[in-house]
């Protein structure tokens, strides 16, 4: 049964959450390097932005595992992903707005399970593909990103201590640039192919292309464009919280971090495995802390974040499977429509009631007063 | 049936150790061997906990600076070699 409108429609709500997840991830490659100076934060956001671009053409063996290894394609059907999707972004806006940054791959992956088990039950989610391929990687990669972080972090002060602070300061920016670099690249073959999975999912659900294929081409063209521009407009909020709200990182530390993270995202990528870019990224960040001597690790804002991961994989899909039931409800290509206009309305609001409390790149380095917005002093954010 | 992938955990654990921490400390010890010479001279002398106040890194010992531009290559070298690796696995055929 294909419905090309619908198809459409949930093509565009696909790159949406592209989009919001590109900006919610900037933080993972980015944040670190905002942090110390050793990247202007706009100059950071561009190269990230190019460089997910080109990630998201390296590697298809994520978008695989979305597309085929986690529910049952004959069990999905469009209004399932564009329900699915719906369930993703949502949760996706509201982290953000509160600056934490969680994962948007569980969030879209929750979706598209709640909707599913909201269509069709819960046989027909392929449990094993999502344990093994999904849950299990999520919870260990961010322990070994920790591990390899803190062991560079070691590595690095110990290499380096018969420099000045200053000399050492300066070179590891260098490093920096060049980690982040990396990391923005591996994002975009982990994360980038995270959409394309789910539009692969939806035109093999609408019948428009073949069961098991790969995503065409102009889907991971549009793909990584969105995921891209997502990027370079910048999650401010969630690069914040990364950067300066977790620990207090000089240079090696970010170079350490953002090094572990790339390695650990890229072996995964290889392997097919959906991790969660941003719990990668902030195993890193912690493991820097522990890795250096004296570095003070805020653990109630690490506390706050394992808590937003934890209930991600859920929420996401309780909204997912609340977006099928109206859907469904209602009926038909319509059901979808209003869905997709809540969606829209929804989504709208958050990005109101953020305006409140902006941040953007003047004030992302401001100092950190527990809470992910800073309080409003003109006169130093002028001189930060 | 199995719910981890054994080979790849120690995979991912081996090489993201060499390439996450190792890396890293290969592009330490560029550092190190830059700021080896006259120039810093000053700053070795003294010690660990002598508070120099200066942020120059590069030295002037040519076999330093040698040292380090090998090392540095090796870097690029690595992750130039990744990327390429990388894009060969992860281009697989389509299932039948």
């Amino acid at each position: 049964m294909s419905n090309d409108t619908v198809l459409v429609l949930v093509v565009i709500t696909a790159l949406a959450f592209d989009f919001t997840n590109g900006f919610h991830d900037t933080g993972n490659a980015m944040a670190t390097s905002i942090a110390t100076g050793a990247l202007g934060p706009r100059t950071a956001v561009a190269i990230s932005g190019v460089l997910n671009f080109v990630g998201a053409f390296l590697s298809l063996a994520v978008a695989a595992t979305i597309a085929s290894g986690l529910v049952a394609t004959g069990a999905v059907t469009l209004t399932v992903v564009a329900a699915g999707l719906a369930g993703g972004i949502i949760w996706n806006l509201v982290t953000w707005l509160f600056g934490i940054p969680s994962s948007s791959s569980h969030a879209l992956i929750g979706g598209v399970i709640g909707s599913t088990i909201a269509a069709a039950g819960g046989s027909a989610v392929l449990w094993h593909g999502l344990v093994s391929k999904v849950v299990l990687p999520a919870i260990l990669s961010p322990v070994i990103a920790a591990g390899v972080a803190a062991c560079g972090t070691w590595l690095l002060y110990r290499i380096t201590r018969s420099l000045t602070a200053g000399a050492r300061t300066h070179g590891f920016r260098i490093g920096q640039v060049g980690s982040a670099c990396v990391v923005s690249l591996a994002h975009g073959t982990n994360d980038a192919q995270k959409t394309m999975g789910v539009i692969t999912l939806a035109l093999i659900a609408n019948g428009t292309v073949a069961k098991g294929s790969n995503a065409p081409v102009w889907v991971i063209v549009c793909c990584a464009l969105a995921i891209s521009i997502g990027t370079y407009l910048g999650g401010w909020r969630v690069i914040r919280t990364l950067g300066k709200g977790l620990v207090e990182i000089e240079s090696p530390q970010g170079m350490a971090a953002e090094s572990a993270s790339a390695a650990v995202i890229l072996l995964s990528s290889t392997f097919g495995y959906s991790l969660s870019t941003t719990h990668v990224a902030t195993g890193s960040i912690i493991g820097t802390g522990l890795g250096k001597k004296g570095a003070d690790v805020r653990w109630n804002v690490a506390g706050r974040m394992a808590t937003a991961w934890v209930f991600t994989l859920p929420s996401a899909g309780i909204v997912g499977a609340l977006a099928y039931g109206i859907a469904y409800g209602i009926g038909g290509t319509f059901g979808v429509i209003i869905d997709l206009i809540l969606l829209a309305a929804l989504s709208g609001f958050i990005f109101w009631r953020s305006r409140a409390t902006k941040v953007d790149h003047n004030n992302v380095n401001s100092e950190w007063t527990g809470g992910v917005s800073p309080e409003k002093v003109p006169a130093e954010s002028a001189a930060a | 049936m199995s719910w981890i992938n054994l080979t790849a955990l120690w995979k991912i654990i081996v090489f993201g150790l060499l390439a996450g921490a190792g890396l890293p400390a290969l592009f330490a010890g560029g550092l190190y061997a830059l700021s080896l010479g006259p120039k810093t001279a000053h700053v070795r002398a003294a010690g660990v906990d002598g508070d120099i106040d200066s942020d120059v890194v590069v030295g002037g010992s040519v076999v330093g600076m040698v040292l380090a531009a090998i090392a540095f290559l090796i870097i690029l070298a690595a992750i130039g070699w990744s990327v390429y690796e990388i894009y060969t696995l992860g281009h697989p055929a389509p299932k039948k």
